[in-house]
């Protein structure tokens, strides 16, 4: 379903994260791109360049809010300074949706900066959807939460993963950021079948799909966003969007960022996914 | 979840700790799983610490440099959902442990302080500017001029400003040899090759403008000036703290800080 209510009822294509060292070839040659996805947090400032640079995108391109420290697993409360910040720019930028993570991250007021994964378990998902409705509720625009990547799981957890996942959008009826590298990453590192992750997931509820490469060591995968997506993921990517449909689709590349023309070149190789879905073939999985 | 934190303190117990908590696989134990978290914990915040202070690492070299950014760290972890403001503490963890940078504490100091203010400089606010004309007509007595927040006036003891901009210099020269498309990589090398700076107070404004952060140099007298301008004296005030400048003087850094859009309104 590409265009649904956790989206805002847009069919954007296919995106790139907004990157410093891209910032100078972008705003120079203008290059032709369906839209940009920034981590609101960098933006979340009061002045200076990011703005500045924000604002001469915005002029020429669609751009979508995607944060890294929402928590929404987190034990504590929402930061209410934080929404504030958030509310702002989502005003500035107009996004039509944001997304953030399905995870935790702070603790007592002290932030790890990273997307720490949750005990699965009803009354987590409960926690969590409840702080889920209370963003979207202040922030005034549809949410996306995206699954994580994980190195760990915990013996209280009483669910899968997708289970989990599909319990908190259902209880804070909001969209879901499906990260199919992530599922790959999780699904190696914790031994189950990523298509069981893929197929039972909400589809309808899909609002946009990550996908990204990561690094292989000896025991366990990293999920680094500093290489080209490899094939098993593409074909993952590919079942998704057999399942959902064409969604807007964004590709993460983060640390060794090579030229704006390769990240692109390599967003772009989506599309043959994309383009290959024909009406015979099943749309969406209610 | 909150209950797991009280018993994550103290290293002796994170073994049994992760045991108990998290699933071992066919792979790792479960403090190994953990252990994941905690190294790239460490290199997310170090790297992020390294980024910001450049000028610091020099100053103290790399060795010292890195116990200094560990036990920063340790005592004052991020605070903040940004890693913009991991280093808001360092200037007094500074002042109170000055064992981290002997024998170099006076010069770390003013470093840490210098390197802070770009940050600030760099996305700090900017207020509607006062402009010169806005102040014809003013009565001094009654006027005072806020400074922009991105703004920061800084004493030094070393020319650290000329050292930093060396410093900057150096590594593009460095990262030009090895360019690539790769703008993004880290490259903790030493960057031991400039001579320390010699003893020399300055006075030095670290402001932006057209978004670029400049390190403007002050004479002690306009200094004073803009100190007491920040310090919410009237126009009239601040101008009695400068005895050796005239009025044609005063003026004319009036104009020109003006320009340079330093003035805002309270």
């Amino acid at each position: 379903m590409p265009a649904n209510a956790f989206n805002n009822h847009t069919s954007y294509g296919i995106g790139l994260g907004l990157r410093v060292p891209h910032y100078q070839h972008i705003l120079s040659n203008k290059p032709v791109c369906d839209w940009f996805e920034i981590i609101s947090e960098n933006f979340m400032v009061d002045g200076g360049r990011p703005l500045e640079v924000l604002d001469q995108i915005l002029e020429q391109y669609r751009v979508v809010q995607h944060g890294v420290s929402m928590y929404f697993g987190s034990a504590e409360k929402l930061n209410r300074e934080h929404l504030t910040k958030l509310k702002r720019l989502v005003k500035r930028t107009n996004t039509p949706w944001l997304s953030d993570h399905l995870c935790w991250g702070s603790v007592d007021g002290r932030y790890t900066h990273d997307l720490l994964p949750m005990p699965y378990t009803k009354a987590v998902a409960k926690h969590t959807a409840e702080k889920i409705r209370a963003a979207r509720d202040f922030l005034e625009v549809p949410i996306a939460v995206e699954n994580v990547s994980s190195y760990a799981e915990f013996h209280a957890s009483d669910m899968t993963e997708w289970e989990f996942l599909s319990e908190v959008v259902e209880l804070a009826d909001c969209g879901i950021l499906l990260d199919v590298n992530n599922i790959y990453v999780s699904a190696m590192n914790h031994n189950f079948n990523p298509y069981d992750y893929v197929n039972n997931v909400p589809h309808h509820r899909v609002a946009q799909i990550h996908i990204a490469g990561h690094s292989k060591y000896r025991k366990y995968i990293l999920d680094t966003h500093d290489h080209p997506v490899i094939d098993p993921v593409w074909k993952l990517y590919a079942r998704a969007i057999q399942l959902v449909g064409p969604t807007a689709t964004l590709l993460e590349w983060d640390a060794s960022i090579p030229s704006f023309e390769e990240v692109h070149d390599e967003a772009l190789k989506a599309n043959q996914f994309l383009h290959s879905l024909t009406r015979s073939e099943p749309v969406g999985i209610a | 979840m909150t209950s797991l934190t009280p018993r994550w303190k103290t290293r002796t117990t994170s073994r049994p700790v992760a045991k108990a908590f998290i699933k071992p696989n066919d792979r790792l134990t479960s403090f190994e799983r953990l252990q994941i978290y905690n190294r790239q914990y460490w290199f997310r915040i170090i790297d992020c610490f390294y980024d910001d202070y450049p000028g610091l690492r020099a100053v103290l070299g790399e060795r010292r440099f890195r116990s200094l950014a560990c036990a920063y760290l340790g005592k004052h972890p991020s605070s903040s959902f940004t890693l913009r403001n991991l280093g808001q503490n360092l200037e007094s963890f500074l002042r109170d442990q000055p064992r981290w940078t002997r024998p170099r504490e006076r010069m770390a100091l003013d470093m840490a302080r210098l390197e802070w203010a770009r940050v600030v400089a760099f996305d700090g606010e900017a207020r509607p500017m006062v402009s010169i004309d806005d102040l014809l007509g003013a009565k001094p007595t009654k006027l005072r001029l806020r400074l922009q927040p991105y703004l920061s006036l800084l004493e030094l003891r070393y020319p650290l400003d000329d050292y930093l901009i060396a410093l900057k210099k150096l590594s593009v020269e460095s990262l030009r040899g090895e360019a690539s498309n790769a703008v993004t990589q880290h490259h903790h090398t030493g960057v031991r090759q400039l001579h320390r700076p010699k003893a020399e107070t300055i006075y030095v404004a670290v402001h932006r403008m057209e978004n670029a952060i400049y390190y403007k140099r002050l004479t002690r007298e306009q200094f004073l000036l803009l100190r007491a301008l920040e310090r919410n004296k009237t126009v009239e005030q601040a101008c009695a703290q400068v005895d050796y400048a005239s009025a044609e003087d005063i003026q004319s850094w009036f104009e020109m800080w003006a320009s340079l859009g330093w003035f805002c309104q309270p």
